[in-house]
């Protein structure tokens, strides 16, 4: 079996079980999300948090909950890792620096989880666990109470409320993310992944010299990095490491993680607004572009030619030979084209070309399938933009399930695409312009250029992933990329919130023969044209100086 | 079975319903096409066009005004390197670009002041004479005065008659020569100022402040001076604009790129590359697009109040359509002759006809065309026999009918006859009342026929008078169907007789016996169902639905009460309109939409454009980009810019003329717009721009 048929076979492996989790795990979010009875260990939960999960929610309060929690996360997990040095159980690492701890806490609370520090060097147990890994959970599930919160403006009418922030977030993780967690964790173990309390272990090495192995509740951690679309690794070679990821069959099964709830929450999206058609109309959108990506990925790295590529069989640099280029394709493009941000290879060792798929993945606003929760509002947000472009055409104003989309909706969803393009590229442009951010390249030329642009585009996108090669642990990238991870993940949620709350005090326009059929495959066409056109083309002249120049050259 | 209401429309004088109106002709243009658009407009309204350079006009289209500004900073640059001919021929190209919107705005609005002259025409400086005797101007005239018109005076106000008749020559306003009656009391008592009075005397009371009277509005209307932007334009405009910031984030941020990878980008070139970005051929054409709507509108002598209820024609989704006028013609006529047992048809076609010769009204007259089209019975003049005694139809009697030949024949209302032949002593035949009811219950109307001759006075037979359904409105319905579209059947008959014309028409549904506050409840259930209403009506009592609908158009004959209410006015009074009026507000969102979409959709090209032209050589490889083999980076930028330009002006007959139009259903709609506008738009100036590169690189010297 050829290296390429094997990418394929994989591909196809992970799309059928992909699409048997869809429909039971959709529907059961949509219960999660619906029901009005609260487990016990819940109600213990709001007991100990002084909230009221029964209280409907208009926009503003739901908000407040969100970024007053969010607030506490960073404030939380700062102050941790800058006592980490008198803690107990640190594996003896020393408290962190104030702008690294800064980074670190926006990062992991924004789902970022961009890393500037080495996991296994910097980082012990508490930090790790009580943490890092706590913030894999509660922003994952922030994210999908957003995107519940929108799912409930479209499905309600007459009314402005949107649920109730505390009871989706804790329900997101007791129901959601800590059963789904508690089963990836077990079949990681049982693959091979490691998971316990051991400490540094001094390895010899085969060519002479010692390695230093930490242990660590490993799969624990990597399974709701995957499955909360989080990626910050406890080790800083990610995914590639074989604690973290043994297997061909583990990649896999990571990549599964990563994409499950992200495409499985359209499905919830469909049954809440009572059309499930709607739902895999944004599935297909979601589909077509991760699959059009994938393929483009695996065809840009096959295809390469080079002595050294065509004696490897592929672009094999920074890929590991156990999962393939193929393998690694796969990963590479759910990892960008999700908020995770997890790697198993080095992004900045595929093609040029290769590498631009990657950032365009990201700058699409990783909708495709994207973050828990991010990429199904993100979507609606692109929906709502592609359903005022063109839902004029069928001679009518336009609207969206049902819900107009006037001046003020346009508004709040034109300024939510505004934002992370403003990040990068004010970010980017600033960074080439100052004169010390730029010794932080490895790479002279387009390459170099696109460390910078990578990781401006990575923060402000929440992925989390960097192109490796960038020096990010100084003061200038620990403050900008921080302040792109939390503008680029809370402006907006404020933004989707405020629509969500404008849509649910609409009364709902009924549809007729006149209406635009937005569950239709040309909806769906029209959806992707818009995706790639208004976002794709503000990067082109960005992506032209970097990976483009770089992967035309040849 | 009649109502009052009814048969009071059926006897007022109103205008000729529109000729053209119900056929569903589709003309290969689409119905909604408009009016032809002369390049020589474009000549005309150049220094309006100028003139709207003025910074403070500029500002209100953001998009636009990002591109003054562009071309303000590449002429500024342009004086610092006059020997720059790269500079200034951008430059020009950005200032023809501001132009051109600027014109396609002009001669929208154009167009509008045409018309406008027209109507001041009719506004000349009239006096008034008040009731009281006193002669004042036209202008000092206030609410509530008396003032006293005769034959030759035009109108000095907004008014309604209180006291007598006349026939009003409305041309100024309507277009229409044919008089029309206004009198006191009633449903036609409103007058517009600077008709003129044709014949007797009229006393009006003033309704309308000079100044805001319906001739000055209309031309404020025409004229654009009171165009406000509609919601979904500020919708649009929005979302143009910040299309506009993130295309301005992605050049602004460019240099610093640019310099690291080796390369100076002047200020020329990335404004060449920002205005080719944002959306400038929607910018530049919104506003004509809106314009040109209304105008569509004026041009079908409808007058919109505001642009907003144009944008709801399109969003419509219950047509309230009165049945007489709207869906039948209006007046009924006879279907057939029904004989009662012991007599023959024929029997019944020659009394039918011999007693309806000396009736006037509409229906009589059918009868006897009937009798000659289906019975071959040559229509005999009352000369003809000679000794008849003839009695006309009256609305007392009911009846019309001859004596002759010791021979009385009698036609008219099923009540009237029997009471007649009872009164002579005659039977009624037994089969005769189920004729009628069937009649009746088949949404017809009974004219019974009898008979006083040797053998006694019988019933001879009955006469079917049907409501016509205009022909085509079935195709028309089922069109708006397609579209969306509910159609409901508003008559004041009974609920049988609606429900058969209901039927035949091919409408969704009905209200029979209708009542002004039927009719508003009608309209608030529609509503809270979240669809939007138009309906169309001309009383006093219709004002409130008028009021309550999304889309009321009333007709220029009804109440002034009416035309206040509604938010247009239909000048030709001629209701079929309104399905128009929806198509026309289709049009205009369309047109909005799928201009939009090419705007953005050329994006992709003139990147394809450029981006080579800027890094190519310090970034060879970026030239595989240059996929169109434009001739030098200064002909791929310049080639841009022009094409950017000149697709504005392309594009103005289109804005003005509106997109093809068909009523069929949303997806076919979409599917045909996306592919023209939406594919077209990413095609078009790939071609474009590589001939514009053509032509540039023949010019000596490049």
């Amino acid at each position: 079996m050829g290296p390429v048929l094997a990418g394929v076979l994989q591909l196809l492996a992970l799309i059928g079980a992909l699409a048997l989790a869809y429909i039971p795990l959709g529907d059961y979010m949509a219960k999660v999300y619906s029901t009005d009875k609260h487990w016990r260990v819940e109600k213990w939960i709001y007991k100990g948090i002084g909230a009221d999960p029964d209280t409907e929610m208009r926009w503003t309060a739901y908000l407040r909950g969100v970024l007053a929690f969010s607030a506490v996360g960073v404030l939380f997990l700062y102050l941790l890792q800058r006592v980490q040095g008198v803690l107990p159980g640190s594996l003896g690492f020393a408290s962190i620096d104030p702008d690294q701890a800064f980074n670190t806490a926006v990062s992991f609370v924004t789902n970022t989880n961009w890393q500037s520090y080495y996991g296994e060097q910097a980082m012990g147990h508490v930090v790790q666990t009580a943490g890092l890994a706590v913030q894999n959970f509660v922003s994952a599930a922030v994210g999908i109470a957003v995107a519940v919160a929108l799912v409930r403006g479209f499905a309600r009418s007459r009314t402005g409320e949107l649920g109730n922030f505390w009871a989706d977030l804790v329900r997101g993780v007791v129901r959601i993310l800590v059963p789904g967690a508690f089963v990836a964790a077990i079949v990681l173990v049982a693959c091979g992944a490691i998971q316990n309390f051991s400490g540094i272990h001094e390895v010899g090495q085969f060519m002479g010299g010692s390695q230093q192995w930490n242990g660590g509740a490993v799969a624990s951690q990597e399974a709701i990095k995957e499955l909360g679309t989080n990626g910050g690794g406890y080790f800083n070679a990610n995914s590639a490491h074989p604690f973290e990821n043994p297997t061909p069959f583990t990649n896999l099964f990571e990549i599964f993680l990563i994409l499950v709830i992200p495409f499985a929450l359209t499905r919830t999206f469909g049954v809440m607004v009572g059309s499930v058609k709607q739902g895999y109309a944004i599935l297909a959108t979601m589909a077509t572009i991760w699959i059009g990506f994938t393929a483009l990925m695996m065809w840009t790295e096959f295809a390469h030619h080079g002595p050294a590529f065509d004696i490897a069989g592929g672009a094999y640099e920074g890929k590991e030979v156990r999962f393939g280029v193929g393998g690694s394709s796969i990963f590479a493009t759910a990892t960008t084209l999700t908020s995770t941000g997890a790697v198993d290879s080095f992004h900045s060792s595929f093609t040029g070309l290769g590498g631009g798929i990657t950032m365009l993945g990201m700058m699409l606003g990783e909708i495709a399938p994207g973050g828990t929760g991010s990429g199904l509002y993100g979507m609606l947000i692109m929906a709502v933009i592609a359903v005022f472009i063109a839902g004029l055409m069928v001679g009518r104003t336009p609207e969206y399930l049902g819900k107009k989309i006037g001046a003020r909706e346009i508004k709040l969803a034109a300024c939510y695409i505004l934002v992370t393009p403003a990040l990068v590229l004010v970010f980017t442009a600033a960074a080439m312009a100052l004169p010390t951010p730029v010794n932080s390249m490895t790479n002279s030329g387009a390459h170099g250029f696109s460390e910078i642009l990578y990781a401006y585009t990575s923060a402000s996108n929440n992925n989390g992933s960097a192109f490796a090669g960038l020096n990010a642990d100084t003061q200038w990238f620990n403050s900008a990329l921080g302040l792109c991870m939390l503008f680029g993940r809370f402006l907006p949620m404020v933004f989707v919130l405020a629509l969500a709350g404008s849509l649910a005090e609409q009364k709902p326009v009924p549809a007729t023969a006149g209406t635009l059929r937005t569950e239709k495959p040309l909806f769906t066409g029209l959806l992707v044209g818009a995706i790639l056109i208004v976002t794709g083309l503000t990067y082109f002249p960005a992506l032209a100086l970097g990976p483009l120049a770089e992967g035309l050259a040849s | 079975m009649t109502t009052r209401t009814e048969s009071e429309e059926m006897s007022t004088p109103t205008l000729a319903p529109h000729p053209d109106a119900p056929t569903g002709h589709k003309s290969p243009e689409g119905r909604v096409g408009a009016g032809l658009f002369d390049p020589k407009q474009l000549l005309k309204s150049l220094p309006d066009a100028l003139r709207k350079l003025d910074p403070r006009v500029m500002v209100k289209s953001p998009v636009m005004f990002v591109v003054w500004i562009g071309s303000v900073l590449t002429t500024a640059f342009s004086f610092k390197d006059p020997g720059d001919w790269f500079g200034w021929t951008i430059s020009a190209w950005l200032w023809l670009t501001v132009v051109f919107a600027n014109l396609a705005e002009a001669v929208a609005e154009g167009r509008g002041k045409a018309q406008a002259d027209t109507l001041r025409k009719a506004k000349t400086d009239t006096v008034a004479r008040k009731a009281d005797g006193t002669v004042v101007a036209g202008t000092e005239l206030r609410i509530g005065d008396l003032v006293v018109c005769e034959v030759g005076d035009i109108i000095p106000g907004d008014g309604d008659v209180v006291e007598g008749v006349a026939s009003v020559d409305e041309s100024a306003i309507t277009g229409e020569s044919a008089p029309v009656i206004r009198e006191s009391g009633g449903d036609r008592s409103a007058v517009t100022g600077g008709t003129k009075v044709l014949s007797d005397r009229i006393v009006i009371k003033i309704t309308t402040k000079p100044g805001e009277t319906f001739i000055d509005r209309m031309i404020n209307l025409v004229e654009g001076a009171a165009r406000q932007k509609t919601p979904n334009e500020i919708a649009l405009n929005i979302l143009l604009a910040s299309l506009t910031i993130v295309f301005l984030l992605a050049v602004a941020t460019l240099p610093p790129l640019a310099d690291y990878a080796g390369t100076h980008l002047t200020m020329v070139v990335l404004v060449a590359l920002l205005v080719c970005l944002i959306p400038t051929t929607i910018g530049a054409l919104l506003s004509a697009i809106g314009i040109a709507g209304m105008d569509r509108l004026v041009q079908r002598n409808v007058l919109a109040m505001s642009g907003r209820a144009v944008e709801a024609a399109g969003d419509v989704s219950t047509l309230l359509l009165d049945k007489t006028g709207t869906i039948t013609l209006g007046n009924r006529q006879a279907a057939e002759f029904v004989p009662v047992r012991g007599t023959t048809e024929a029997e019944v076609a020659d009394a039918a006809q011999l007693s309806s010769l000396a009736d006037e009204t509409p229906e009589g007259r059918s009868v006897v065309v009937l009798a000659k089209e289906r019975y071959g019975l040559r229509e005999r003049h009352q000369g003809e026999l000679a000794g008849a005694e003839w009695i006309a139809f009256t609305a007392q009697t009911r009846m019309s009918g001859v004596d002759v030949d010791g021979r009385k024949i009698r036609k008219g209302a099923a009540g009237s006859v029997i009471a007649w032949v009872a009164e002579q002593g005659g039977e009624i035949a037994a089969d005769a009342r189920e004729v009628t009811d069937r009649i009746s219950g088949a949404g017809g109307t009974p004219l019974l026929v009898a008979v006083e001759d040797a053998e006694g006075a019988r019933v001879l037979g009955v006469i079917h008078l049907k409501d016509v359904v205009k022909e085509g409105m079935r195709e028309r319905f089922e069109e708006l169907r397609r579209m969306g579209i509910k159609t409901v059947m508003i008559t004041g008959d009974n609920p049988l007789t609606a429900k058969a014309i209901a039927e035949e028409a091919g409408v969704d549904d009905f209200l029979a016996e209708a009542t002004p506050e039927d009719k508003m409840a009608l309209i608030k259930r529609e509503q809270a169902g979240g669809k939007l209403v138009a309906m169309t009506g001309d009383g006093t009592n219709d004002a409130p639905a008028l009021a309550q609908a999304d889309v009321g158009v009333a007709m220029n004959t009804g109440t002034s009460a009416a035309k206040e209410a509604g938010n247009m006015v239909d000048l030709d009074s001629n209701p079929t309109k309104l399905i128009e009026i929806v198509e026309i507000g289709k049009q205009l969102l369309i047109t909005r939409g799928a201009l939009t979409t090419f705007s953005i959709a050329n994006d992709v090209a003139k990147y394809f454009a450029i981006i080579p032209a800027l890094f190519a050589a310090v970034y060879p490889g970026l030239d595989k980009l240059n996929i169109m083999g434009l001739s030098s980076p200064d002909s791929a930028i310049l080639s841009a810019v022009i094409f950017n330009a000149l697709i504005i002006i392309a594009l103005v007959p289109l804005s003005l003329k509106g997109v093809q139009y068909r009523p069929v259903s949303a997806d076919k709609l979409l599917r045909r717009n996306l592919t023209v506008y939406g594919l077209g738009g990413l095609v078009a100036p790939f071609i474009g721009i590589k001939l514009i590169d053509l032509l540039i690189s023949l010019i000596p010297g490049l």
